[in-house]
């Protein structure tokens, strides 16, 4: 068996979450590079959807921001940003959205506009852009992130897309009745949501991971299932087909 | 009737201090010229509006011209933030900022509305999302039909879009194509345009009648300026120069630098520069 990093074991289980059938919504970084490894093994039908109105993209290599041109040069069609946001997204048409975060909390609330006070910052972050509507209007969100303290809190400075708020039933008491996350890939472990309290559980441990080091990389008690099993290590296949992609990314970034 | 101009005319002629200013353009396409032309001209107070606030206006920010801005996304796409718009949020640097903050959904709604002559947007959002505690302009109404709790914010009407498109014909009708964002909604939402084109043809040849296509009367100014999207990227003509963007996060970490760096680059210089810039990016065939 070959050896691989955290991250690529991370990218692989969050690719294995994806089928064939799926419709997904795709965020730029770790999301992208996720569903383009779906696409390129197991679910070589999955529809990959870029805010930037790319419909059926199937980039060769993974773009550096999610309007790259080889996104519309390789999309079955590119439509502009508001039919993206109006019919495709809002019109129900999207399966599963794959967000990223700079901060999460145990209901998969995210935070991507600002750590400190929002009048008085500390630090800026970009902001919301397509997340709070992708967050309840996808029929289910995945969330991939590596684990740390300052990344996975217990409380966040600043709500910009809606998870669970605060848990069981908060969601749907603020009219959201898409499913919200459901899964959380980490380099430790996948989390999944409790069906009743809505909190992220680990299923599964990735090969190596220990509940200490997942327990030390988050912010809050961490839950587990009664049954925790351990992630399938990458395949020769996976790893392969990941960093041909990788190493094509970079000769196609750096040539530039 | 759209008017062919040198870019400092265009600009000149509809870029007023104070006025809201829209130079729109997601990732592909985005206004870099015309930009640099309105801070080499010195504008000030202005109202920037843009779903993706990125290098020029970090650069329109940092160089004192920005009042406010309206924004859903302020990032250098693909590599971090953007610290001249953190100094000036963060430090009051070169002067206070005054932001209200939405979501992608909200701002495409919003440039949509203001093409449809409508006073605001309605749309299915900010659920549990926390920029409605910070923003006064997210509201909410009830559907009369269904009573459905909806969010709604107003419609963008800017005094003046910028945008960059592929080319005009000789009678200034306008033609986009490839990833369009909310371009076209934010000339028709606008009083006036600018619109920088790669080249001017004689006229469209084997355009799908569907084609994005702006008509000349719905233009104000255009003026041609190759490579005038660089380091964002014209389909067919060149690519994105992402190295440029790399770049981009080490010069504006530093204050000293980032004039250094707008005095050689944007100050001291002149529309006809781009064209070099984008000769290494040409797209093959």
């Amino acid at each position: 068996m070959s050896t691989f990093t955290p991250t690529e074991m991370m990218t692989v289980a969050a690719a294995r979450a994806l089928s064939n059938d799926d419709v997904c919504f795709v965020g730029i970084g770790a999301p992208s590079a996720a569903c383009n490894l779906a696409r390129l093994t197991h679910a070589p039908d999955i529809t990959l959807i870029y805010e930037s109105g790319t419909i059926g993209t199937a980039p060769t290599v993974l773009p550096l921001s999610i309007g790259d041109g080889e996104l519309c040069d390789t999309a079955l069609n590119t439509v502009s940003v508001p039919e993206m946001f109006r019919y495709w997204l809002q019109g129900g048409r999207i399966t599963v959205g794959f967000l990223g975060g700079a901060q999460l909390d145990r209901f998969g609330n995210i935070n991507t506009t600002v750590v400190g006070d929002y009048d008085k910052p500390k630090v800026r972050l970009p902001g919301g852009g397509g997340a709070p509507e992708i967050a309840i209007s996808c029929g289910e969100i995945f969330i991939t992130m590596k684990q740390s303290t300052r990344g996975f809190v217990e409380k966040l400075d600043f709500i910009t897309s809606l998870g669970h708020g605060k848990g069981g039933s908060d969601r749907a008491d603020h009219g959201v009745h898409t499913k919200g996350p459901t899964r959380l890939i980490t380099d430790l472990a996948v989390w999944e949501t409790d069906p009743q309290t809505k909190e992220f559980t680990v299923t599964s441990l990735h090969p190596g991971a220990s509940r200490k080091d997942v327990e030390d990389t988050v912010g809050w008690p961490a839950k587990f299932a009664d049954h925790v099993i351990e992630t399938p290590a990458p395949s020769a296949e996976e790893l392969q087909v990941l960093r041909d992609l990788h190493a094509r990314t970079k000769a196609a970034h750096e040539g530039q | 009737m759209a008017k062919f101009q040198s870019l400092a005319d265009a600009v000149a002629d509809n870029l007023n201090d104070g006025d809201s200013v829209a130079f729109e353009g997601f990732t592909h396409l985005i206004p870099h010229a015309a930009a640099h032309e309105a801070i080499r001209q010195g504008r000030k107070d202005l109202t920037v509006m843009r779903m993706t606030p990125d290098m020029i206006y970090d650069q329109l920010i940092g160089m004192g011209c920005v009042k406010k801005m309206i924004f859903s996304f302020a990032g250098n796409p693909g590599v971090g933030l953007l610290r001249r718009f953190r100094d000036a949020l963060e430090n009051g640097w070169p002067h206070q900022l005054e932001i209200e903050e939405h979501s992608h959904a909200a701002m495409a709604n919003a440039y949509e509305a203001g093409a449809a002559g409508l006073p605001c947007a309605i749309f299915r959002g900010y659920r549990g999302a926390e920029l409605t505690r910070v923003n006064p302009n997210i509201r909410f109404v009830e559907c009369p039909f269904t009573g459905e709790k909806l969010a709604a914010v107003p419609a963008l009407r800017p005094d003046v879009a910028v945008i960059h498109a592929l080319k005009a014909n000789r009678k200034g009708d306008v033609f986009l194509e490839g990833i369009t964002g909310v371009q076209k909604e934010a000339v028709l939402a606008a009083k006036r345009s600018i619109v920088t084109v790669e080249e001017i043809v004689d006229d469209f040849e084997g355009l799908s009648p569907n084609a994005t296509v702006l008509p000349a009367w719905t233009v104000t100014s255009i003026a041609v300026v190759p490579g005038g999207a660089h380091p964002s990227y014209t389909q067919g003509y060149y690519g994105r120069d992402n190295s440029a963007y790399l770049e981009w996060d080490k010069i504006a970490s530093d204050r000293d630098k980032f004039m250094d760096w707008m005095k050689a680059n944007v100050l001291d210089r002149t529309p006809d520069i781009f064209a070099g810039r984008v000769a290494h990016l040409k797209t093959q065939g």
